[in-house]
């Protein structure tokens, strides 16, 4: 056979695929449900829906693939072969309402439903089939055509679009954020009744899309210039600087209004256990499913001296047990790790998700409940009060969570360039060599079980007084899996990732709350997908980094005299 | 005056009994080879006297200082620290951060400094790959980083185990060039070999182990004429 027929017939074999898959996971998403789930939320009000949205980007996803593999090849090649990939999206979805409508899936597949053949033919009957085939056509099409363009322009239009399709996406949220003042004008400038206005999306277009080319243009002139500046004046930059994100934040709960805060707040507790569970993970290479048990006692330390119940031990002020709830759950971390040490990989996650299991067995039992209030918990925590400022709610706790985990991080970050930092990297790599080269790896693996285990206990303390109570069932195995789940995705031993983890993965499935439990499919998919694009996660070290992308070295500089660079995050 | 004295040392892995009363000394500044089979205990020997590993029966010192007790990472403090079989180098860290890992037990900061010059003044082919990840190192090199890594805690004695294995002979050569010149420089040697012939080229002195135990023991040159030694292990 001919070279060119058999590269010929490789190509057409690509199309194929890439449509089919992609037209496979559309019909997917249509028959979970969770098409007609979102159908009525509206991007772009009585423009485009959320479930067209999702189906569109079906089609736009093939046109993409197809086109960045047939990189070599010729513009209209990849257009054409991308438009061809969004049309058998369409096939496939289409395929689906017309054997739908001709035999009853429902006895199967209950969303099979004539609502959801509706929406894939766009209310039109049989006639809405061939438009949502050239609907995903020019998808494809322009999915295809992505890549060919230049960055330049790309990139203001990728941003511009997903700004618009955020805030349309949330626009319940948004909107309440916009309530009063000067705020009431611009909602009424971006929103109707129904959502975003279109008009609001193009602003909302040109808005992004223009920061998007300022940024590209300003950015490094901007950057060479503040270090041209004498370091005088960049001290006063730098000042600047940390004025207005100190006023941000000052401001950002009554921006944001409750719903939010409580969410950050939310996001704020991840982090500070996230930060803890790095330390244990990321720096030392301890695995831990167990660390809940550091949360619950952190908290419960809290409740029992501060609380105004019968469970009391002490009436001790907040500030005052929040340095003996941290003690308390190092010296927890600590004999935590006595028993492990020996233990290593697998084995290691079963025997802490055993302690974990422990400790929430243990306050929910029978035995301890004169002390610890049993299935009830430890009820009636009152609120820390600073110089007159009470930390009612979200809204002033979340000052809190931003200055513990601020001090924690900075912590963090100061024992992972120390000589106990290089410690947990040695026994991370290899532990037998770390013994070899002088390192005490029974003191270094117990530091980090408490040092880890004491960042928890600080979480654990704002949680106690975040709910007013804390009870057993709050400290589930669950908590512990998040945790892990956000280091892993914000990017193992970074710092900065662990904040990013935890946006992603206890933020967003925060705001998505009204998609119930279309979420945990949605929050699913993410952690697949991104194992698969960026395993090194979202905020790498420069360590991660190296050791996922093979081969990529870094650069020889002769004489660079840095102690060991590779622990701390590159900023990209 | 002897610096490493081993007496009578027994180890067991579990019910196995793996030395069976092993005797041996080290003096200051020689270079002293330990040969035998597979499975003759000569790892198991460096293990125990590194703390690695604890002996049953037996007395290990330095300098008259008793070092079976110790942990490991005490008896590195003490100035015994070993190179372990295989190449064991941290592969996701630079050759750079390998090398000041080897300096963890020390905190003055010019001498650590100073023998990073040394020791690449010793292997130039680190020096010039300094940034690189040592995971991509050729076998060779990756040999020279692990030693340069226990050179960083200025030992003074310097346990090798089996450094040739697994390299082409004109860099086995010179491995063995290097341990002559790191001795040169003050460092006492105990090397663990299978490759006999060259190990008894280098060093002054020579154990053989048979089975957990010593079956000789002698001069380099000694071993080198002994018949029995000829016939096991320098193949004539
Ligand atoms: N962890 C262990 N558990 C049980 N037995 C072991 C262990 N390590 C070594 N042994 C046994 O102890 C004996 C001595 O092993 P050792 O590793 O000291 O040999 P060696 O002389 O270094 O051999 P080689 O030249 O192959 O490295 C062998 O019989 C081996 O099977
Ligand atoms: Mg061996």
């Amino acid at each position: 056979m001919e070279p060119a027929a058999k590269t010929a017939r490789g190509v057409w074999r690509s199309v194929v695929q890439t449509g089919a898959l992609w037209g496979a996971g559309a019909i997917f998403l249509a028959l979970v449900g969770l098409v007609e789930a979102v159908s009525h939320r509206q991007i772009v009000a009585g423009v485009l829906s959320l479930a067209y949205a999702l189906l569109l980007l079906a089609g736009l996803g093939a046109g993409t693939q197809v086109s960045r593999r047939w990189a070599g090849r010729a513009a209209w090649q990849r257009i054409v072969g991308g438009a061809l990939a969004g049309a058998l999206v369409g096939v496939a979805v289409e395929l689906l309402v017309v054997i739908g409508r001709s035999v009853n899936l429902r006895i199967m597949l209950i969303n099979a439903s004539p609502p959801l053949y509706e929406i894939l033919s766009f209310g039109r009957g049989l006639g809405g089939v061939p438009l949502m085939m050239l609907a995903q056509t020019g998808a494809g099409a322009i999915g295809a055509a992505a890549p060919l363009l230049p960055p330049w322009f790309r990139r203001p239009v990728i941003a511009g679009l997903s700004m618009a399709f955020v805030i349309g996406l949330f626009q319940d949220l948004v909107q309440l954020m916009l309530q009063s003042g000067v705020r009431a004008g611009l909602r009424s400038l971006l929103f109707t009744g129904d959502g975003l206005a279109l008009h609001g999306a193009v602003l909302l277009f040109v808005f992004a899309a223009g920061l998007s080319v300022l940024r590209a243009r300003y950015r490094a002139p901007a950057g060479r210039w503040a270090v041209g500046l004498p370091p005088q004046r960049r001290r006063v930059l730098r000042w600047i600087t940390m004025g207005a994100v100190v006023a941000a934040i000052l401001i950002l709960p009554w921006v944001a209004g409750l719903f939010i805060s409580q969410v950050l707040v939310l996001v704020g507790l991840y982090t500070l256990m996230g930060l803890g569970l790095n330390l244990e993970v990321g720096f030392a290479g301890l695995l831990d499913l167990g660390f809940v048990a550091f949360f619950a006692i952190g908290a419960y330390t809290v409740g029992l001296l501060t609380t105004t119940g019968p469970l009391a031990v002490a009436h001790l002020a907040w500030w005052t047990v929040v340095p003996i709830a941290t003690v308390v759950s190092l010296i927890a971390g600590v004999f935590f790790g006595l028993p492990i040490l020996r233990i290593r990989g697998d084995y290691l996650a079963i025997a802490t998700l055993g302690f974990g299991e422990i400790i929430r067995l243990l306050v929910l039992s029978d035995f301890l409940r004169p002390w610890l209030g049993g299935s009830q918990g430890v009820l009636g925590i009152p609120r820390p009060v600073l110089v007159g400022l009470e930390f009612r709610g979200p809204q002033q706790l979340i000052y809190l969570t931003v200055v513990a985990s601020a001090l924690v991080a900075f912590v963090a970050a100061r024992l992972r360039d120390s000589r106990l930092g290089r410690a947990w990297m040695a026994v991370r790599e290899d532990e037998d060599v770390a013994e070899a080269l002088g390192i005490n790896t029974v003191n270094v693996k117990l530091l980090a079980y408490g040092i880890g285990g004491a960042f928890a206990g600080v979480s654990g303390a704002i949680f106690a007084v975040m709910l007013g109570s804390v009870f057993p069932h709050s400290f589930n195995v669950l908590i512990s899996i998040n945790v892990l789940a956000l280091i892993i995705v914000g990017g193992m031993g970074s710092l900065p990732g662990v904040m990013v983890g935890s946006l992603a993965l206890v933020g967003l499935p925060e705001l998505l709350r009204e998609f119930s439990d279309f979420r945990f499919l949605v929050y699913g998919a993410v952690l697949i997908v991104m194992m698969q694009l960026r395993p090194e996660g979202l905020w790498p070290t420069a360590v991660a980094r190296r050791e996922l992308h093979d081969g990529a070295q870094a650069p020889a500089v002769p004489g660079h005299a840095v102690e060991l660079a590779g622990a701390k995050e590159g900023d990209g | 005056m002897t610096l490493l004295d081993v007496e009578n040392l027994h180890v067991y892995y579990g019910q196995i009994h793996a030395l069976k009363g092993i005797t041996l000394h080290v003096d200051p500044g020689e270079i002293v080879t330990l040969i035998g089979a597979n499975g003759a205990g000569k790892s198991t020997t460096l293990k125990t006297i590194s703390g690695l590993l604890r002996p049953r029966e037996g007395r290990i010192t330095l300098s008259g200082q008793d070092l079976a007790a110790l942990p490991a990472h005490e008896v590195v403090a003490k100035g015994v620290v070993q190179v372990p079989e295989g190449r064991r180098i941290f592969g996701q860290l630079t050759v750079h951060e390998n090398l000041s890992m080897g300096a963890y037990t020390r905190t003055e900061r010019d001498g650590i400094d100073g023998d990073l010059e040394r020791i690449f003044t010793l292997f130039p082919r680190l020096k010039e790959r300094r940034a690189q990840v040592a995971g991509t190192l050729s076998g060779g090199e990756q040999q020279m980083l692990a030693i340069g890594r226990a050179l960083m805690s200025q030992p003074k004695v310097l346990l090798l185990d089996e450094p040739s294995m697994g390299l082409a002979p004109v860099l086995v050569e010179q491995i063995f060039e290097t341990i002559t010149g790191i001795n040169q420089l003050g460092t006492t040697v105990l090397l663990v070999e299978q490759n006999a012939y060259m190990a008894l080229q280098i060093a002054q002195r020579g154990y053989v182990l048979q089975t957990g135990e010593i079956a000789l023991s002698g001069s380099a040159k000694d071993l080198q004429a002994n018949v029995e030694v000829r016939k096991a292990y320098l193949g004539g």
